[in-house]
């Protein structure tokens, strides 16, 4: 009982629950002092939830380092695992360990996950038959809204798991540039899941994961609580990134060229570059409504005051949120999908025993991705009423970027042509990946051309298109590096039958799902309502994609026993299972405290699978008489 | 601060990343700065709020000066120049507190109110977005005089120094964009 109210998440939740408190009773006293009734949900709720998630932070002790050196009070550069407590609790607490905030986020960023794809069963239930079954309309709302935000932030999650576990392993870095700041980013995220989750309680939102005005500047108290949440998850999105890029600029291991870097490391410089810049204009825009609502400063109102009329004034525009909104959130899916598409090439070489072919042509199309993915944000505005001259140059960008993915196909296939292919559980869902992400990607176009966008948008073909993209490019790789990577992080193997299960239930049943869900999108099914017209024929497809989707949940539910059976009862994991070259599979499972005992030497190219005498590293190398080049 | 207790080497190399997280961090916060002069462009097209003048030219004048004296607090610590370390940090403090005197205190009492359409909306969102960086600064650069005061910057380790300093520099270089864009572009027009 002890140990678990000395664990730092019970102290920050503690503390987060006490400083809201306190935060609503400071709103009521300025309000007294001001004049004003005492008690204004919105205001209160607001002040609250802001001061709640700072006391979060205090409460966990994340910020015990930082206060101290403002202090002047010295601490050591790193911290080492706690003493006289036991290993489980690290977890639980402030942590700098890489590896363990790799965990961290990982296993969060599942529970989130889990979170969502739970209210996906129920609203798909809902949907199975025309009418209204058991859920309201605004119930079916936030559900809906709640499913994309939590799905976001806990892909968000899962990324940050795997660049901060795998990044500096692969580099040969001893841990993240910024320890403090990673350990932040990290729990600055509970307080924003709670806050999210909070709204759903306390009023929900209608609005969907987009948040549009002038509805959300209308909609339940929930949504202020949701605009805090995704506020807390930016910013831990941007700290993230920026540790990270610093990492790979500053602690590569010796020889470690920028075109010997492993290709997961480049999509991860390509994904940090993104969530840096783009993530501070969805944070802004949120905060704008956030303060329409609020103090009443009408960013995006249409309506005028007798007062601004008198001054001249202009009014808002609702149509400014969406240029600054998908200014982040288009390329918010390429944070998404960079990774994932990173470990497809990082795994296929492995799997196909063959060198990774164009390398570096795909270190190149990660980052050109995501510099074509800032030019595209107005596709999802043809029928917003924008400016009818920005449509064609818009179209022209989004299609554009079927080029450097294309080369991320072919590169795939080239790959895999003659190589000596195996096919477990980690491999499985790498081709998974590929065959999903080709729905997701040849869907994309039609959605890109203005012609046809006008057609498809805002119907269940955009839902299809867009659960093809984040499957095959999150979802699929992100399962794989769980099975290709868990015997590192626990020391053992995973059920290779329970794997090829998870596989073969998931993988059938969510090609049926993104298929059907364009199908019906073609007929006329919308997308985010709760209802729909019995007399467009669709009930039997609606009920296949509720099966599909059940079957889907299943699975996942099957992945998560394995992982946690496996973690007691798997057999013992060797240094390398999968005969791999990368840095990380030298070294022992589980990887050491502080993963390489000295720095290695990077000799030689990182993917040349089947080619004879090749080496990448030298994990105890002569330093001394090294060639001057490699230093 | 960087108050961690290391060899010199250890401490140069850390250095570098700082910075480099730094500026990083800066181009980050370009973004969201830029976003805000987007939206003044967007909402207010060629036309701007009746603002005070002069006001508006105080504010910024004070506002470069009190950079002036931060550049000389830190090349006074480079120095190992503790006194006049310590008195241009106290004078880029009182200037920095005269601009956020004369923006919340002057301007935020005028014509225009947050409810008066775009107007409004643009001219505190920037502002308080722009106020809210530059009370940060001035927390910094209170935490660096007390922790200067107990002696803990050298000519050789005062990464705390130099990143308050860039802060500053970085936080007026905003306002470099914000005044033209709120006080001088665009005519006023009057209905």
């Amino acid at each position: 009982m002890k140990t678990f109210f000395s664990l730092g998440l019970i102290r920050g939740i503690v503390s987060q629950l006490i400083v809201t408190a306190i935060g609503m009773g400071i709103t009521v006293a300025v309000r007294v002092a001001m004049g004003l009734p005492a008690w204004k949900a919105e205001p209160a709720a607001v002040v609250g939830a802001l001061l709640g998630a700072i006391g979060f932070m205090f409460g966990v002790g994340a910020l015990t380092d930082w206060l101290k050196w403002m202090k002047g009070e010295e601490t050591p550069m790193r911290h080492g695992p706690p003493k006289d407590k036991p290993a489980w609790t690290r977890y639980f607490t402030v942590d700098y360990n890489h590896k363990i905030i790799g965990v961290q986020y990982t296993v969060t960023g599942i529970a989130l996950i889990g979170i969502a794809g739970s209210l996906a069963m129920i609203f798909r239930l809902e949907l199975s038959a025309p009418g209204l079954q058991f859920l309201t309309a605004d119930t079916y709302n936030t559900f809906m809204s709640a499913h994309g935000i939590v799905m976001i932030g806990g892909i968000l999650l899962g990324v940050a798991g795997a660049m901060n576990y795998l990044v500096p392993l692969m580099i040969g870095a001893s841990d993240m540039a910024f320890p403090r700041l990673n350990a932040f980013g990290f729990w600055v995220t509970v307080p924003a899941a709670l806050l999210i989750v909070s709204g759903m309680v306390f009023g929900g939102w209608d609005t969907g994961w987009t948040g549009y005005p002038p509805l959300s500047a209308r909609a339940p108290l929930g949504i202020q609580l949701f605009f805090l949440g995704v506020y807390f998850i930016g910013l831990s999105s941007i700290l993230g990134a920026l540790n990270l890029l610093v990492t790979v600029a500053r602690m590569r291991a010796p020889g470690m060229t920028l075109f010997r870097m492993p290709i997961f490391v480049w999509a991860s410089v390509a994904t940090s570059l993104i969530a840096l810049t783009a993530t501070q204009l969805i944070a802004l825009s949120f905060l704008m409504v956030l303060v329409q609502r609020l103090l009443g400063m009408g960013f995006f109102d249409p309506n005028l005051t007798p007062e601004a009329v008198a001054m001249g004034a202009p009014p808002g525009n609702p149509l400014l949120f969406q240029h600054l909104f998908w200014f982040y959130s288009h390329p918010a899916v390429y944070v998404f999908i960079l990774p994932g598409l990173g470990i497809i090439s990082e795994l296929l070489p492995v799997f196909a025993r063959k060198p990774l072919f164009g390398y570096k042509w795909i270190a190149m199309s990660s980052l050109t991705i995501a510099l074509v993915g800032f030019l595209v944000w107005a596709h999802h505005m043809f029928t917003a009423g924008m400016e009818e001259y920005l449509r064609l140059p818009f179209s022209y960008t989004t299609l554009l970027v079927a080029v450097p993915t294309g080369v991320k196909f072919f590169s795939w296939v080239a790959t895999l042509w003659k190589g000596r292919i195996s096919l477990e559980t980690p491999m499985l869902f790498v081709l998974g990946a590929i065959s999903v992400f080709l729905i997701g990607g040849l869907t994309g176009p039609p959605n890109g051309t203005v012609t046809t966008d006008l057609q498809l948008h805002d119907t269940y073909w955009i839902v299809g298109h867009f659960h093809a993209t984040m499957f095959g490019g999150f979802v699929f790789p992100f399962f794989a590096a769980i099975y290709y990577w868990y015997p590192k992080v626990t020391g053992r193997m995973f059920s290779e039958t329970l794997g090829k299960l998870h596989f073969w239930l998931m993988t059938p049943s969510f090609w049926v799902m993104s298929l059907v869900q364009q199908q019906i999108g073609l007929m006329g099914m919308r997308r985010r309502i709760a209802d729909y017209d019995p007399a467009l024929g669709i009930q039997a497809q609606q009920v296949a994609i509720t099966i599909a989707g059940y079957i889907i949940f299943a699975s996942v539910l099957v992945m998560i026993y394995n992982l946690v059976y496996s973690y007691r009862h798997g057999k013992i994991a060797v240094a390398n299972p999968w005969n791999s070259r990368s840095p990380e599979f030298q070294i022992p499972s589980p990887i050491p405290e502080h993963s390489y005992e000295q720095p290695f030497l990077v000799t030689g190219e990182p993917y040349d699978y089947g080619l004879e005498g090749s080496v990448y590293i030298s994990i105890k190398p002569d330093i001394a008489n090294a060639p001057v080049a490699a230093k | 601060m960087s108050a961690i207790t290391t060899s010199l080497a250890e401490y140069r190399h850390q250095l570098k990343s700082n910075r480099w997280g730094l500026w990083l961090f800066f181009l980050s916060e370009a973004f969201m700065f830029g976003g805000l002069l987007t939206s003044r462009f967007y909402l207010w097209g060629d036309t701007r709020p009746p603002l005070d003048q002069n006001l508006g030219f105080i504010v910024t004048v004070v506002l470069l000066l009190s950079s002036f004296f931060m550049n000389r607090a830190e090349t006074a610590i480079a120095h190992d120049d503790r006194k006049n370390f310590q008195l241009n940090l106290i004078i880029t403090a009182v200037l920095g507190i005269a601009f956020l005197v004369g923006v919340v205190g002057f301007e935020w009492q005028g014509e225009v109110r947050p409810t008066d359409g775009a107007y409004g909306a643009v001219l505190y969102g920037m502002t308080g977005m722009h106020a809210l960086h530059v009370l940060s600064g001035l927390i910094f650069i209170m935490i660096v005089f007390f922790n200067g005061r107990k002696g803990h910057y050298s000519a050789e380790r005062h990464w705390g120094v130099e990143a308050c300093a860039v802060w500053w520099h970085y936080v007026d270089l905003v306002w470099v964009f914000f005044y033209p864009a709120l006080y001088l572009m665009g005519t006023v027009i009057h209905p």
